[in-house]
């Protein structure tokens, strides 16, 4: 075998093998953790949030490659956003920017926008005077 | 860059001497069997010593018992509906254990839909069948009883032969799927009391693309592929003449080669498991220990706390061939059904690995993967939010504490 074969595309297995923003934070201000070892994923997303932005994001996952890279690149996407851009972030911005992922592992991205939704709602209950204010119309 | 290559239940390179018997069967003696013609009657005359060659190495009462298919999977198939399909107006009913090959589960649950009935006798939390469960599933319905030879996932040996007595003294066709075992476990199908037994060569350094079906005159089998009337008429279409070739001979080495092959796998399956327990805490073997009661090729581990593709992906990068039996790497998304059978925890079979062993490994392979596979955990570990809550005390570890090295 001369050539490297790859059962995801390179930015996949970068993400995956050096992900980014591993870790827990000692005072994260919103904190989200979904799914079940049992159905093979857990992904938990912990933010830490200053004037209405997202200043740092980290998480950590019990997950396939693609559980892991999509955690890792989620995290990555939502540095920098307000709490109302947050709110709105979708999957499928996960697997556009990691270049696609195969059909079947969808689902990974999607656990990641939970995670992150949770991690936001977690927040929220702690502050619920940050609501966006399109919320509350 | 140094490597290993762990997966050899997924299939083995082609033996040189093999590849060369074969080859002049693509090129030169290119005839076809049924041709009545010089060319034609080589061909013949090829199937019909690789025929013997197979008969011979599994004992089977006479070379035409053997019938060649294309594959493992096809094996089973014929069998299974081969013989249901003979049998029906004496009965409808098919036992079969709940860990057998898909290829065995999904014939089944095929023919269910057809009006058979089948009764998935349990094993227990090694993958053991009882014989006597075997024994109180039969009904007056049974037409065939399906129990693999050796587990294809967890390397559990089956007590075959005394299910082939209950089979015989019930006069009840036993069929053995023994792709698992072939070539690495002797197979005698008289002493089996196997009415069909079926192998894969490309598992013992034959070719891929073809498949053995023993099928003895006792057991009725109606062909399921028709056409014309090759492999006696049970198995229509133009035989693959060149990998029946190499399947006759791969047997043959086999079956000659068996006692070096067995007890080099089966010191190195020791070595490796002795070396990963040691050295990863929260690590578990399903299935039974090495020894006389498991496939010596096969080792089928759990990690805590990690999930089994992400370790697979780890060990590729590293040089390391494995396989995995998780969710995650499965194309249904489900766990194996072996797994869940013998009860495992759910979490436990998401970190599994299945590690298989051939006569080509060396023992710097067995030392290279138990020096890298406890970093790949690490790493993983980690990363796992399971791990850090068994590291803050919230949540118990479902394995038993670190095992003492023996």
């Amino acid at each position: 075998m001369s050539e490297s074969h790859s059962l995801y595309n390179s930015t996949v297995m970068d993400h995956f093998m050096n992900p980014k923003n591993v870790g827990d934070m000692e005072d994260a201000d919103g904190v989200g953790e979904v799914g079940a070892a049992a159905c093979g994923d857990i992904m938990k997303i912990s933010l830490k949030i200053k004037d209405g932005r997202i200043e740092q994001a980290r998480f950590k996952a019990f997950g396939c490659g693609s559980a892991i890279a999509s955690s890792s690149m989620a995290t990555e996407l939502i540095k920098g956003r307000t709490i109302e851009e947050a709110m709105n972030f979708t999957n499928q911005e996960v697997v556009d920017a990691l270049g696609g992922l195969p059909p079947v592992k969808i689902h990974c991205s999607v656990l990641a926008e939970e995670a992150i939704k949770a991690a936001l709602e977690d927040y929220l209950k702690r502050h619920p005077e940050k609501a966006p204010q399109a919320g509350k119309a | 860059m140094r490597s290993a290559y762990l997966d050899y239940q997924a299939g083995t390179p082609v033996l040189p001497e093999v590849f060369e018997a074969m080859r002049p069967f693509f090129t030169t003696d290119f005839g076809n069997p049924s041709s009545l013609h010089q060319r034609g009657l080589m061909a013949r005359e090829a199937l019909a010593q690789a025929r013997q060659q197979v008969a011979t190495a599994i004992h089977a009462e006479m070379p035409e018992d053997i019938i060649f298919t294309s594959c493992g999977t096809e094996s089973a198939n014929l069998a299974i509906k081969g013989v249901a399909y003979a049998n029906q107006r004496r009965g409808n009913h098919i036992v079969v254990t709940q860990i057998e090959h898909p290829s065995v589960l999904n014939s089944v649950e095929f023919l269910e839909k057809q009006g058979f009935t089948c009764t998935r006798v349990p094993v227990d939390s090694q993958g053991l069948v009882d014989p006597e469960a075997v024994r109180a599933a039969l009904t007056d319905k049974t037409i065939l009883i399906c129990v693999h030879h050796a587990n294809h996932d967890i390397g559990t040996v089956e007590p075959i032969a005394e299910i082939g007595r209950i089979a015989t003294e019930k006069g009840i066709p036993l069929f053995v799927d023994a792709v698992a075992s072939g070539g690495w476990l002797p197979i005698d199908v008289q002493a089996m009391g196997a009415n069909l037994l079926s192998l894969s060569p490309h598992r013992f350094h034959g070719p891929k693309g073809v498949g053995i079906l023993y099928r003895s005159r006792r057991a009725r089998l109606l062909g399921i592929q028709h056409g014309g009337v090759q492999e006696n008429g049970r198995r229509a279409g133009t035989e693959n003449v060149p990998a029946i070739v190499g399947a006759g001979l791969a047997c043959e080495i086999a079956t000659r080669e068996l006692p070096v092959r067995t007890a080099h796998v089966a010191r190195l399956q020791k070595k490796l498991w002795d070396g990963l327990r040691k050295n990863v805490p929260f690590i578990r073997l399903s299935g039974p220990e090495p020894g006389p009661g498991r496939l010596p090729t096969n080792l089928n581990i759990s990690t805590e706390f990690i999930e089994g593709e992400g370790q697979l992906l780890r060990c590729d990068f590293n040089g390391i061939s494995v396989a995995s039996g998780s969710s995650c790497v499965s194309k249904s998304l489900k766990i194996s059904h072996v797994l869940a059978a013998i009860g495992l925890d759910h979490a436990l079979a998401q970190g599994n690995l299945i590690l298989s062993l051939g006569k080509d490994n060396t023992d710097e392979e067995i030392d290279y993967m138990i020096e890298t596979f406890p970093k790949i955990v690490s790493v993983l570990r980690e990363m796992s939010p399971m791990w850090d809550a068994f590291q803050k005390g919230a949540v118990q570890s479902v394995l038993a504490p670190k095992p003492t090295p023996v």
